[in-house]
């Protein structure tokens, strides 16, 4: 794990609601694949054993926010501004993969694109979440 | 016409008599403790107390957003179901969420969402999270939802099962 990696581990592993959904993380490098293990509380439709669409879409924010932090040398977690969730097939009651690429880091901003699936196909894309967030040290 | 009117709003009084077990039986609403505190016709009102374990920040205690964003989206939901001429079930497509300000630590957030549009296929929504009123927002959503038979895809909604088996609708 690079120095960095260790230190967005130390983050997470203090910050109560990244343990409270459980989510875990492996780098390749300056990119995060983002893992949330499945448990019953995230269900959204007990009838067709969906997850909730608000725990999809605080995962993606979390692994949005995690490859912020993986690639920049932030003290501080990016403050969300803003973000599109796109709800693009109904999540099952299993675990949730995640991979965000950050098309812009500037002084103040960064804009994100996160995208989670399930099972081994990235491709096909459960949930996708468009996001903006404050990255100034000072804001 | 005016019997679809009284059918609406025999859809609505079963819905606010079973409020309850509409966000009851949402096992993501019940792990982060959100509560229903009111429904109307296309509109809804819920409360999240503040919680330790949902906690974003460690350093200041503000609320994770991500806590608001299922707050939004689940409580965008509900009114949906209090403007529907006819039991269904709904699926969110998309969430827009805005982040106005932090959340005070230690603070109950307070919820509401309006279903301002609906069609056959898709309901239009939204919603603001605030402490004390909407003159001072946290954050605010605007939402679509598409809409299905409930025959065909099960809502997952106990007060919706009730409603639609109340109203004579297949399962």
């Amino acid at each position: 794990m690079s120095p960095r990696a260790a230190q967005l581990q130390a983050f997470l592993d203090r910050t109560p609601f990244a343990r409270f959904i459980g989510m875990e993380f492996e780098t390749n490098g300056d990119q995060l694949i983002a893992r949330l293990p499945f448990r019953k509380k995230f269900i959204g439709n007990g009838a067709i054993n969906a997850l909730h669409g608000g725990a999809t879409g605080a995962f993606l924010e979390l692994t949005a926010v995690a490859q912020v932090y993986l690639q920049s040398d932030l003290q501080r977690p990016p403050k969300p501004i803003n973000l599109t969730i796109d709800y693009l097939r109904s999540a099952k009651g299993e675990d949730l993969y995640a991979r965000a690429i950050v098309h812009k880091l500037g002084r103040r901003m960064a804009s994100v694109r996160a995208e989670a699936w399930q099972g081994d196909d990235p491709e096909k894309i459960v949930t996708a979440l468009q996001a903006h967030f404050l990255v100034a040290e000072d804001g | 016409m005016s019997e679809e009117n009284e059918r609406q709003d025999m859809m609505l009084k079963l819905m606010q008599q079973n409020a309850r077990r509409i966000m009851s039986t949402v096992p993501w609403a019940q792990a982060l403790g959100f509560e229903l505190t009111g429904i109307e016709k296309g509109r809804a009102f819920a409360k999240v107390g503040w919680r330790e374990d949902l906690v974003g920040d460690p350093d200041t205690g503000v609320i994770y957003g991500g806590v608001l964003t299922a707050l939004l989206d689940n409580l965008s939901g509900v009114c949906i179901n209090t403007a529907l001429k006819k039991p269904m079930s709904m699926a969110t497509l998309d969430l827009r969420i805005d982040y106005m300000r932090p959340a005070d630590k230690g603070r109950d957030i307070l919820a509401e969402a309006e279903c301002y549009h609906i069609t056959r296929n898709v309901a239009f929504t939204h919603a603001w999270a605030y402490h004390e009123s909407r003159d001072k927002v946290i954050a605010t959503a605007a939402g679509t939802f598409a809409l299905n038979d409930i025959g065909r895809w099960a809502s997952g909604n106990a007060a919706m099962d009730i409603a639609n088996k109340m109203l004579g609708g297949e399962k």
